[in-house]
């Protein structure tokens, strides 16, 4: 059997690039439910790449189907070259995947799991070992490493479902909401260390409903909603496409009709948020000082003003007509700080 | 060889759940063993009856049944924690990787097989304790030891089958009260010929009573009789219908995802 190393440069040499391709992938359960209506994708070698889509949108379906946990009910997909449905084999050898919610077994500890992870590989025991030791290493769980799992925190959960999908050094990485519910220096550890692999020559795919993972992690964004791609391209070609900033005008009262009826002369409206109301200035922020004027004319009194530059949310507004729900702030776990390992 | 490799690592970590979560192991011993206690405790002279069968105790005549029993509730337990690995996404991880998908199977039920194994020596020590003896000696035990690790991994596969059906643990430990049905329904703690109808009937028909009757003769009879080789026939059935329904069950949740 070829080692992992010997694979990977057979991959490389063989197939041609892209890493992923899908073409016209659908998929449709039971009951006529559709969850993807026809994506394309292509992905090059050595990018990350970021799906980004409210919950339901087909995110996960589409990772499964990548990942040959589904079959597709239409188009086609390979990955690394292979094809998901006839060369499955050949594309879980490809890929490392660590799906939605870390489905780890709470009774094993971290190193049995990366050990039976490197066994599922093909990985020779001894190999296996080293292999584990280095990896709990690299995400920082030595020292818990022969503890349960379910003693874990969902941060350190992470990180160890991270290890455990990078025993056999796959070519491609799968990501299915990594960070989600993690708080904000979990999210971090997992973004520097999917940076580190990105650098290292892995290509990433990985699902995420937060905009700012997306925007800092990604070279290609797609964004998915309701089965379909509605946009795709670099975080700043995207937000370039949108254009123009727009301003968020909060009122004292608390009330919005009058502030959107006076914003809506300067520019396009956008659907409120947050109890602010939203305008994308017509002249961009020359166009300030007479919404200023025209909001004090009025005798409204503002309890906040802001400018805000185009946002992949606005990218996100602007293809789907809504607000990608929570992608501001994500909800993070109770207790979720790490615990001392 | 990988493949064996792979069905290795996940018997021994099926293992190691079992004996990490008591609630999947207490039952498959406790269960069996406190009803032996009170049937044995209570009904011991059910010996003195006409027609039933020659024994030296009661507890000679039980035992079979009691490992039966314990080999069910492995099965369904193995079945249990297999669902466990369904709802928690486990399975997915596993079928994600290069490895052959009836490997999942066959690993979970080296752990009932284990299992099997472990409650096949506890009752032959508890017999051998509280004075039944093993007629067919040490071969015998052996031979009962067996069969008791082959039934719990055919009970196993078919509690497997639901469970790759289900996808659901808590329909599997639904099944639990059906262990005791079908237990009652043959010949694992009465003798056929003391039954009444339709129960007789059903028990003349009910696999489990071929597969008890063949460890009761290892128990109770020196040598083969016609008893073990129709249990090992009835095992061999249950077993192919089990690993049948499995692996069917396993090619329905592929396709469904």
């Amino acid at each position: 059997m070829p080692g992992v190393t010997e694979r990977r440069s057979r991959v490389h040499t063989i197939r041609a690039m892209p890493a992923i391709e899908t073409r016209d992938l659908q998929r449709v359960f039971s009951g006529g439910i559709t969850a993807v209506a026809g994506v394309d994708l292509k992905i090059a070698d050595r990018e990350i790449y970021a799906f980004l889509g409210p919950n339901g949108a087909g995110k996960t379906t589409t990772v499964r189907m990548l990942t040959t946990l589904l079959r597709p009910t239409g188009g086609s997909a390979t990955v690394a070259g292979f094809d998901v449905v006839s060369e499955a084999g050949e594309v879980r050898n490809a890929i490392g995947v660590a799906l939605q919610e870390a489905a780890l077994d709470p009774l094993m500890t971290g190193r049995e799991l990366i050990r039976l992870q490197a066994t599922l590989h093909g990985i020779r025991r001894a190999e296996g070992q080293r292999r584990a030791e280095r990896l709990l290493a690299r995400v920082g769980l030595e020292n818990a490493a022969d503890r349960r799992v379910g003693t874990y925190s969902g941060g350190m959960r992470r990180r160890l479902d991270l290890a455990s999908a990078l025993v056999h050094t796959p070519q491609i990485l799968f990501l299915d909401e990594p960070t989600t519910g993690l708080d904000p220096v979990s999210r971090k550890a997992i973004w520097e260390e999917v940076e580190k692999l990105n650098r290292e020559g892995t290509t990433v795919f990985l699902t995420t409903q937060y905009l700012e993972e997306a925007d800092n992690l990604a070279d290609q964004v797609g964004i998915i909603d309701d089965g379909r791609i509605v946009a795709e391209g670099t975080p700043a070609a995207l937000k370039e496409e949108v254009g123009r900033p727009h301003l968020e005008v909060v009122l004292a009262d608390g009330t919005m009709d009058r502030a959107e009826e006076i914003l809506g002369r300067f520019g396009r409206p956008l659907p409120a948020k947050d109890g602010a109301a939203l305008v994308e200035l017509k002249e961009g922020a020359a166009g300030v000082a007479p919404v200023v004027r025209a909001l004090d004319d009025a005798g409204l009194v503002v309890e906040s003003l802001d400018l805000v530059q185009p946002s992949l949310d606005d990218v996100f507004v602007a293809k789907t007509g809504y607000h990608l729900e929570g992608s501001e702030t994500p909800d993070v776990e109770e207790n979720e700080l790490e615990s001392p390992a | 060889m990988t493949n064996l490799r792979v069905i290795g690592a996940l018997g021994r970590r099926s293992i190691n759940q079992t004996f990490r979560r008591p609630q999947l192991i207490a039952p498959i011993l406790i269960f069996p063993t406190l009803l032996l206690a009170i049937q044995v405790g209570g009904a011991g002279r059910a010996v003195d009856l006409p027609q039933f069968p020659e024994v030296n105790g009661f507890l000679d005549f039980m035992i079979a049944g009691a490992m039966i029993q314990a080999a069910l509730l492995a099965g369904n337990s193995g079945g249990i924690a297999l669902a466990l690995d369904i709802e928690m996404g486990f399975t997915d991880r596993l079928l994600a990787a290069p490895i052959s998908r009836f490997a999942i199977v066959l690993g979970r039920l080296v752990g009932t097989a284990a299992l099997g194994a472990a409650t096949a020596v506890w009752f032959i020590a508890i017999a051998l304790i509280f004075g039944a003896k093993i007629e067919g000696g040490v071969t015998g035990a052996l031979l009962i030891i067996l069969l008791v690790t082959l039934s719990a991994i055919a009970f196993g596969a078919i509690g497997a089958a639901i469970a790759l059906r289900s996808g659901s643990a808590s329909v599997v430990q639904g099944l639990f009260p059906l262990v005791f049905v079908i237990l009652f329904l043959s010949t694992a703690f009465f003798p056929d010929n003391l039954l009444l109808e339709p129960a007789a009937s059903i028990a003349e028909w009910n696999p489990l009573s071929f597969i008890v009757e063949g460890i009761r003769d290892l128990v109770i009879s020196t040598f083969l009789g016609p008893s073990f080789a129709e249990g090992v026939a009835a095992l061999a059935l249950v077993s192919i219908l089990g690993l049948l329904m499995s692996a069917a069950a396993m090619r329905g949740r592929l396709k469904r995802g």
